[in-house]
């Protein structure tokens, strides 16, 4: 069984396909046919995941090659896929999560009559997100980052007749080219270097490499990494992003593609292993986005984008923790997982208030949903004690020991990440009392329900998860697991024990919760988004002025320069030839005139000039 | 001597004044034929003061392509006149767009 990772890939992309070209009949069933092969999926993962376990711990890579897909010259590249431990975790994440989101979308599109074709994207997604963790050779791995990339897009810009949706889309798109071109050179510097892009040649040959190159290396994958991941600085797309069906929001922009960027740079753990500069830079990217992104869920009165922004915060951790190196790449990768269910869960719960609300996101306009919707609320409170990181909740593993291992890296870095822990319990804590506590604000015509059982079961099973999922990786198991692909950790000596830091980190969410609920229970919330509002809200609200940023450092300069460069190509090349042109047009137009079309005048001419030889030549005789 | 020359002479002017001020094709091919047998007037009376008989080869030979020539050219001027009804040489100018 363990050489079928083709399989798991193929089942879906097989779907995708036939849902795509299948006609309308499969409009009744299609659905269900997208749901089977994501479950298909899983299932075979599971089983192939139980014999990984049953196997030593240095035998668990299996590696197979399907074809060769390139082989020009001394460029080979081997269509491989690698099923190891650290893929098997994801293979588990992405076909579990998606399967338990396929479900949830089958309630939750049933109105959309073109519910087929989002099946079928959903299908390719999964497919495009397997080869990416399968991939044994950077460029397969290449062929399914584009690959979610354009699933990505295609589901953003899903609601195609909403202009902001189709302008969400090809934002994501263009961002995530910016982050591609670091992928694409970074390949591209493998091969020059090492003659190779597969990814276990290019790990074995990264420590022997020279400074420059691994440093250079780690910095284009890392350019990759954040653009995927929604990393400073280009993170803009993401609360765009949040256009596109919640089911999209929660598989895609939440728990698994934008996490690719972590995959990345935990699976390329060698060349940042040899650099250090690419570390800090992960590092610094880590914790700036987890505070910008923590900022920005502080000031979002849309749901969905204050938990997108949470996202945002939650992936920077992530990236803070894979900077670390080996002692932060198992924990990075703990966190991942968590964060994919506890967020998934939230999304989901999310689609399931605005489901009940007409699809209004405001979070001003919802309020004391807890008794309107109790599996919502109950499995909503599930993932939020996760994310906050209440013990023993999901969360609380993950983030303590990420925050532990920043500490042990630098004493800044921790606080930093401390000081994140605090806000996203300010902010998730803020969005709580929005929507489910506090008191109603929704219009009259508004009657909130609870969602159909196809939709609360994906729910519960999430916050069944997100409550216990951290558990299950108690006891170091996750770093035990993931050794073999990222290396022995040595420990960091704390200048204080673990478990007073431990309590320190409950403390600072404490102090997140308790502030919130000052905040936002000492009186009524305003119904509209208040306008006059401190100059922190305001950068939350315009998030970070990010867009505005681009706008003047990327957009205008390149619209200069495209005007420069149409003036000169209009003015100067094509001025050129065009002038050519005109030129041999004035002569012909010029020697034109004396063909007149008179036979006599002809005559004339052939006098004339049989007169003019003769004259020269009796001149040269003469003299 | 010299009143062959010039007579050579004339005979060449009248045909090639013919050819640029006559407009009627036949009499433009007539002037034509004046200037090739001035040329030959000229080529025997030079053969005849040198006294050798390049010159009288020399005319044969315009005579030969005279007649070759006039059927050739006569055939097109026939033949443009059966299309277009005319032998003015000024509305032979449907080349000109």
């Amino acid at each position: 069984m363990l050489d079928l990772q083709w399989l798991l890939i193929a089942i879906p992309l097989a779907s995708g396909a036939l849902l795509l070209v299948w006609g309308k009949e499969s409009d009744r069933f299609g659905h269900l046919i997208g749901t089977a092969a994501s479950a298909a999926s899983f299932v075979l993962g599971a089983i192939m995941f139980a014999e990984l376990l049953g196997e030593n711990a240095e035998e668990r890579s299996h590696a197979v090659s399907l074809f060769t897909w390139i082989d020009a010259g001394r460029f080979h590249v081997e269509m491989t896929f690698v099923f190891d431990q650290l893929s098997a975790l994801f293979v588990l994440l992405i076909t579990g999560v998606g399967t338990l989101i396929h479900v949830y979308s089958i309630g939750y599109m049933a109105h959309d009559e073109r519910r087929r074709r989002f099946f079928a994207f959903l299908n390719i997604f999964i497919a495009a997100m397997l080869t990416l963790v399968l991939a044994g050779d950077y460029l397969v791995l290449f062929l399914g980052w584009e690959g979610v990339g354009l699933a990505s897009y295609l589901l953003i810009g899903f609601w195609q007749h909403k202009p902001s949706a189709a302008a969400a889309a090809k934002k994501a798109f263009v961002v995530n080219r910016v982050g591609d071109l670091g992928m694409a050179l970074a390949i591209m510097l493998m091969f020059a270097q090492f003659g190779t892009s597969a990814i276990e040649a290019v790990n074995a040959a990264a420590p022997g490499a020279t400074d420059t190159v691994t440093t250079s290396l780690g910095l284009l994958l890392l350019l990759g990494a954040c653009g995927k991941s929604a990393q400073v600085p280009l993170q803009s797309w993401l609360l765009d992003a949040m256009e596109g069906p919640t089911p999209v929001s929660a598989l895609i922009h939440a728990a698994t593609m934008v996490t690719a960027g972590v995959y990345l740079v935990v699976r390329s753990n060698a060349i940042f292993d040899a650099s250090e500069v690419a570390r800090n830079a992960v590092i610094v990217v880590g914790l700036v986005t987890l505070l910008a992104g923590a900022w920005i869920g502080c000031a979002k009165d849309d749901i969905k984008k204050a938990l997108a922004g949470s996202t945002m915060s939650q992936i920077g951790y992530m990236m803070l923790a894979a900077g670390l190196g080996p002692a932060g790449y198992a924990f990075a990768i703990f966190h991942l997982i968590t964060h994919g269910f506890f967020k998934a869960n939230m999304f989901l719960g999310a689609g399931s208030v605005m489901h009940g609300m007409d699809d209004d996101v405001d979070m001003r306009h919802y309020g004391g949903l807890r008794s309107m919707m109790p599996v919502t609320f109950a499995t909503f409170g599930l993932g939020y004690l996760a994310i906050i990181g209440v013990p023993p909740f999901a969360g609380f593993w993950s983030k303590d020991k990420i925050i532990e291992a920043a500490f042990g890296q630098n004493f800044w870095v921790g606080l930093g990440a401390l000081l994140g822990a605090g806000v996203t319990a300010f902010y998730m804590t803020r969005l709580m009392i929005m929507t489910f506590l506090s008191e109603k604000r929704w219009r009259e015509e508004v009657h909130p329900h609870e969602s159909p059982r196809v939709m609360t079961w994906p729910l519960i099973a999430l916050a069944a998860l997100s409550a216990v999922g951290g558990i299950l990786l108690l006891g170091d198991w996750v770093s035990e697991w993931l050794e073999p692909v990222v290396g022995h950790a040595e420990h960091h000596e704390l200048a204080v024990p673990a478990i007073v830091l431990t309590l320190i980190i409950t403390l600072v969410v404490a102090v997140g919760v308790v502030a919130a609920v000052v905040f936002y229970r000492r009186e009524p919330i305003a119904a509209e988004t208040p306008s006059s509002v401190s100059i922190f809200a305001r950068a939350g609200r315009h998030e970070l002025y990010g867009n505005e940023l681009n706008e003047a450092v990327v957009v205008r300069p390149t619209r200069h320069l495209t005007r420069f460069l149409v003036w000169l190509d209009g003015k100067g090349i094509d001025g050129f030839v065009t002038g050519v042109a005109d030129r041999l047009g004035d002569t012909s137009q010029f020697l034109r005139k004396p063909q007149t079309g008179l036979v006599r005048s002809y005559a004339l001419t052939m006098f004339g000039g049989v007169a003019i030889i003769i004259l020269c030549l009796l001149a040269v005789t003469l003299a | 001597m010299n009143e062959y020359i010039s007579l050579s002479l004339i005979l060449f002017t009248i045909g090639a004044v013919g050819v640029l001020v006559r407009r009627n094709a036949i009499i433009v091919f007539m002037c034509i034929e004046l200037m090739l047998n001035a040329t030959n007037l000229a080529f025997v009376s030079f053969s005849r003061q040198h006294g050798n008989l390049d010159g009288q080869v020399a005319a044969f030979f315009v005579m030969v392509v005279a007649a070759a020539e006039v059927v050739v050219g006569l055939s097109i001027i026939v033949s443009i006149y059966r299309a277009r009804r005319t032998t003015s040489v000024d509305d032979a100018n449907l080349l000109k767009s």
